[in-house]
């Protein structure tokens, strides 16, 4: 694709969105950006952390596009509440908060085709009222459902034509399990390489997974 | 008396860490757990966002954004650590591979029920991260945190007034003022500092609390 604005261009409202990211490494910030520009509302957003405030991630959910978010954190830092945090307490964001290793299962099931799995994590506690419960040898699991996405948008390193990824560093974080998961898989990368530079077994989220490709020079 | 610095209690606990130990450190005091590790052993530190084997924390011109640790603080790797995906260092963790997660907490209880996701602030947003997963998954789990309050209200107790991050798990706490296990007759102090009588740490204790026949002094370098 040539820009980030052509890659999400068919972005409708209403649609459920994938954007991976941890603590800064890993967001997709141009088409973040590029999807505030464009505008499109009622989204339902599948992120792991919400809550830091001046991102291009929280200028999409600021910017009211956001009508459902699915995450492991929407706290802010500052001493004030973030435009996040009014949002959601004026009840123009539902949030469903989900354990970290819950939320990375849900995606990876959602892109393996499972529909759902039991899990020790959250068992007695107040993220698991009104979930099945279910014993086996001896302990107690909750159920959980998978999460799939219309698109999913992502940072990786580099690409292929093919649309291999590698990623820097802990870059990777949710991204392959998010390609996997997402309809239709945007990554924006610092470099494209020549197919067949990739040492195949070191290729991370392999072309499959991957619909489109912006390359961003300045990113790396 | 003279309770430990946090600092100290971090270096307590660091003591406590096997050699040969995969562990994962909190946010918060947790993590300064890391510059005390005795250098004599082995010890392997995961965070959830995809290491194994994270190294000191980055010098400034050293520091690489795409490579944090789960606080989001710029980190270096150790010879032979390993990148995976949020999944996969989810998997580690729920899957049992995790020896000891240390973690902070409001509140403990005489069960090992523990409290330290929901503030119930009024209005900050909601904040879970991987603290379910660890305290569901990790093979052990200890906490470190202040005794009591900053008004002075006990944080070991009978029962958690805080939402629970997990039921029955804690298995050790680390306090400026004590070593304290948590065993299937409740609360027994292990360490205290020199100074506090068996009735004074009772006072600042909201359960019932033991101190052990063998009860040794808890003390640690000035730091």
């Amino acid at each position: 694709m040539k820009s980030a604005a052509d890659a999400i261009a068919d972005i409708p409202d209403g649609a459920t969105i994938m954007v991976s990211g941890f603590q800064g490494s890993g967001m997709p910030n141009a088409l973040l950006r590029a999807l505030v520009d464009h505008g499109a509302k009622d989204l339902t957003l599948i992120c792991n952390g919400a809550g830091p405030h001046g991102t291009q991630q929280a200028r999409l959910t600021d910017a009211g596009q956001v009508r459902k978010l699915i995450c492991s954190s929407a706290r802010g830092r500052s001493d004030e509440p973030t435009p996040l945090e009014r949002l959601w307490r004026a009840g123009e964001i539902a949030l469903e908060l989900v354990p970290q290793g819950t939320f990375a299962e849900r995606i990876r099931a959602g892109g393996a085709g499972l529909a759902a799995f039991y899990t020790p994590v959250s068992v007695g506690t107040d993220l698991a009222k009104g979930k099945e419960a279910r014993d086996f040898d001896g302990r107690t699991y909750v159920l959980e459902t998978a999460l799939k996405a219309d698109f999913t948008l992502l940072r990786a390193d580099r690409a292929d034509r093919l649309g291999n990824l590698g990623y820097r560093g802990t870059q990777i974080n949710f991204g392959p399990a998010m390609a996997a998961a997402g309809a239709t898989t945007i990554a924006e990368v610092g470099e494209i390489v020549e197919v067949g530079s990739f040492a195949p077994e070191c290729v991370q989220t392999p072309g499959i997974f991957v619909d489109r490709v912006v390359v961003l020079p300045d990113l790396r | 008396m003279q309770p430990l610095s946090r600092t100290q209690i971090t270096w307590r606990a660091a003591q406590d860490i096997a050699d040969g130990s995969y562990v994962n450190l909190g946010i918060g005091l947790p993590v300064l757990v890391a510059n005390h590790l005795p250098a004599d052993r082995e010890i392997i530190l995961h965070s959830e966002n995809g290491i194994v084997g994270i190294g000191p924390a980055a010098s400034d011109d050293q520091a690489d954004p795409d490579l944090v640790d789960a606080g989001g603080q710029r980190v270096t790797l150790r010879p032979g650590a390993a990148l995976v995906d949020s999944a996969a260092a989810f998997g580690m963790i729920v899957g049992g591979n995790i020896d000891i997660t240390l973690l902070g907490a409001f509140q403990v209880a005489s069960n090992g029920d523990f409290a330290n996701w929901d503030s119930m602030h009024p209005w900050k947003g909601p904040l879970v991260g991987g603290a379910m997963d660890l305290a569901a998954g990790a093979r052990e789990v200890r906490v470190i945190m202040q005794h009591t309050t900053k008004e002075g209200e006990p944080r070991l107790v009978t029962q958690c007034s805080y939402p629970l991050t997990a039921p029955g798990v804690v298995k050790r706490i680390y306090t400026d003022l004590a070593i304290v296990d948590v065993t299937a007759e409740g609360f027994i102090a292990r360490e205290i500092v020199a100074g506090l009588t068996p009735e004074a740490l009772s006072e600042k204790t909201g359960a019932p609390i033991v101190v052990a026949s063998n009860c040794a002094t808890l003390s640690a370098p000035d730091l």
